[in-house]
């Protein structure tokens, strides 16, 4: 058993925290899969590696998957530390529910437990810009406007509707989506190209400013859609035209600067 | 060609805010000037009540161009919807540019309740720039798919 495995099952044995949430070997070598640890025995199973791609952060706002009482461990990738503090910066976890560790290249195990330890680590364990992704958001951009819309058109009209995607995003929480409302049905239910499009638009905008770039809306994609380049483009446009900080509460569309600037509105 | 596009005359929706651009479309009509009729006024309480599903909508629904409007800056009845709806137009464009929805098609201005002449003027200008542009075709075709796959087969 690694240390740190042990330095988990310890916790667990001795009450510090309820659950710890973190990753075990999957079904093939190549794969991990979550694991909810309720006891010290199950904390020997817990793996930390490159394998590691769900983003746990997802089952944070899951209230019927947690205990009511005590403290929750995550061993958590950076991907999940960022989503954690962002769902702890819209008010959604309470600070101090969630003891987010992190395991170091020789097994070290940091606590971080506030958004302030949250917002050090992040910083100082920067990830790097997925090449591909941006290439690929080159290359549609240098298509003529028409090229775009027949390439989302055909991407799109793939879906099939399974929210996978709104699933496996940690900032997609809300307990009612727009897609189930009917009164008004502003996007019909069945899997057809403009209502997929349609639903695609929601999901980005309502994730402008708050999206992470964790990937786990392309990764849970059946269709393998690139979904994933909409957030990303989105996030450009926000840095380029409201800088690259984001608020330490709320996000970059709920609030604003009487100096916005635009040339469109004449 | 430019035969039909005279012959075309654009359907234009307008999303305003009740208190400056709708009453300054009020104005327009109270002093008698005459502007083109192919707008289609929907009233809303503020700019920041636009919803942008709605211009998706009216794209659907077979709008041709869009207008939105709504009060000055600093000049909000509710003191900062406006800038609130600013924001998010220009993220929502970046977007729908990327997605290859026509921007061109959705114009945006400030008309405030003293400003009649301007909105007869920004009115004309969309539709003159919408007529030049033609139908939106390209997403009524795939709003309206099934219509379209049938009358393929028929
Ligand atoms: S990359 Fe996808 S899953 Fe991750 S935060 Fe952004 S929208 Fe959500
Ligand atoms: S995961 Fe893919 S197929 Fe499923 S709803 Fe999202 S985009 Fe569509």
């Amino acid at each position: 058993m690694n240390n740190w495995n042990k330095q988990i099952a310890d916790m667990l044995a001795d009450g510090t925290v309820a659950l710890v949430i973190g990753y075990e070997e999957g079904s093939t070598p190549q794969k991990t899969r979550p694991l909810f640890c309720h006891d010290a025995v199950a904390a020997e199973r817990l793996v930390m590696d490159g394998r590691c791609t769900h983003n746990l952060a997802v089952y944070l706002t899951k209230k019927e998957l947690l205990p009511a009482e005590g403290r929750i461990g995550v061993v958590a990738t950076v991907n999940v530390l960022k989503s954690a503090l962002q769902l702890m910066q819209e008010n959604q976890i309470p600070e101090g529910r969630f003891l987010l560790m992190a395991v170091g290249p020789e097994g070290k195990l940091t606590e971080l437990p506030d958004a302030e330890s949250l917002r050090q680590y992040i910083a100082a364990h920067p990830l790097p810009d997925n090449p591909e992704v941006a290439a690929l958001i080159e290359k549609i951009d240098a298509m003529s406007r028409e090229e775009r819309w027949a390439y989302w058109q055909e991407c799109l009209s793939k879906c099939v509707k399974c929210y996978a995607c709104r699933a496996a995003c940690p900032l997609c929480y809300c307990t009612r989506c727009i897609v189930e409302d009917n009164r008004p049905q502003w996007i019909l239910p069945w899997a057809s190209t403009l209502p997929n499009i349609e639903w695609q638009i929601n999901r980005v905008m309502h994730m402008a400013g708050r999206c992470t770039g964790c990937g786990a809306c392309y990764a849970a994609c059946p269709l393998h859609l690139p979904i994933h380049l909409l957030t990303k483009k989105l996030t450009q446009e926000i840095n380029r035209e409201f800088g690259t900080e984001r608020p330490a509460k709320g996000n970059v569309l709920s609030t604003f600067s009487p100096d916005d600037k635009e040339n469109f509105i004449h | 060609m430019d035969e039909n596009k005279a012959a075309f005359e654009p359907r234009i929706i307008a999303f305003v805010c009740n208190w400056c651009t709708y009453a300054g479309a009020d104005l327009t009509g109270t002093s008698r000037i005459k502007y083109a009729t192919n707008v289609e006024i929907v009233r809303f309480p503020c700019t920041g009540r636009i919803d942008f599903m709605l211009l998706l909508k009216a794209f659907a629904a077979g709008a041709d161009g869009i207008i939105v409007s709504g009060c000055h800056p600093n000049d909000c009845h509710y003191t900062s919807g406006n800038f609130h709806a600013r924001r998010r137009w220009i993220v929502f464009r970046g977007l729908l540019d990327f997605l290859g929805i026509d921007v061109r098609r959705i114009h945006y201005y400030w008309v405030s309740a003293a400003e009649g002449a301007k909105w007869a003027e920004v009115v004309n200008q969309t539709v003159a720039e919408i007529r030049e542009l033609g139908p939106y075709t390209e997403y009524k075709k795939v709003a309206n798919y099934i219509e379209e796959t049938e009358a393929a087969h028929e």
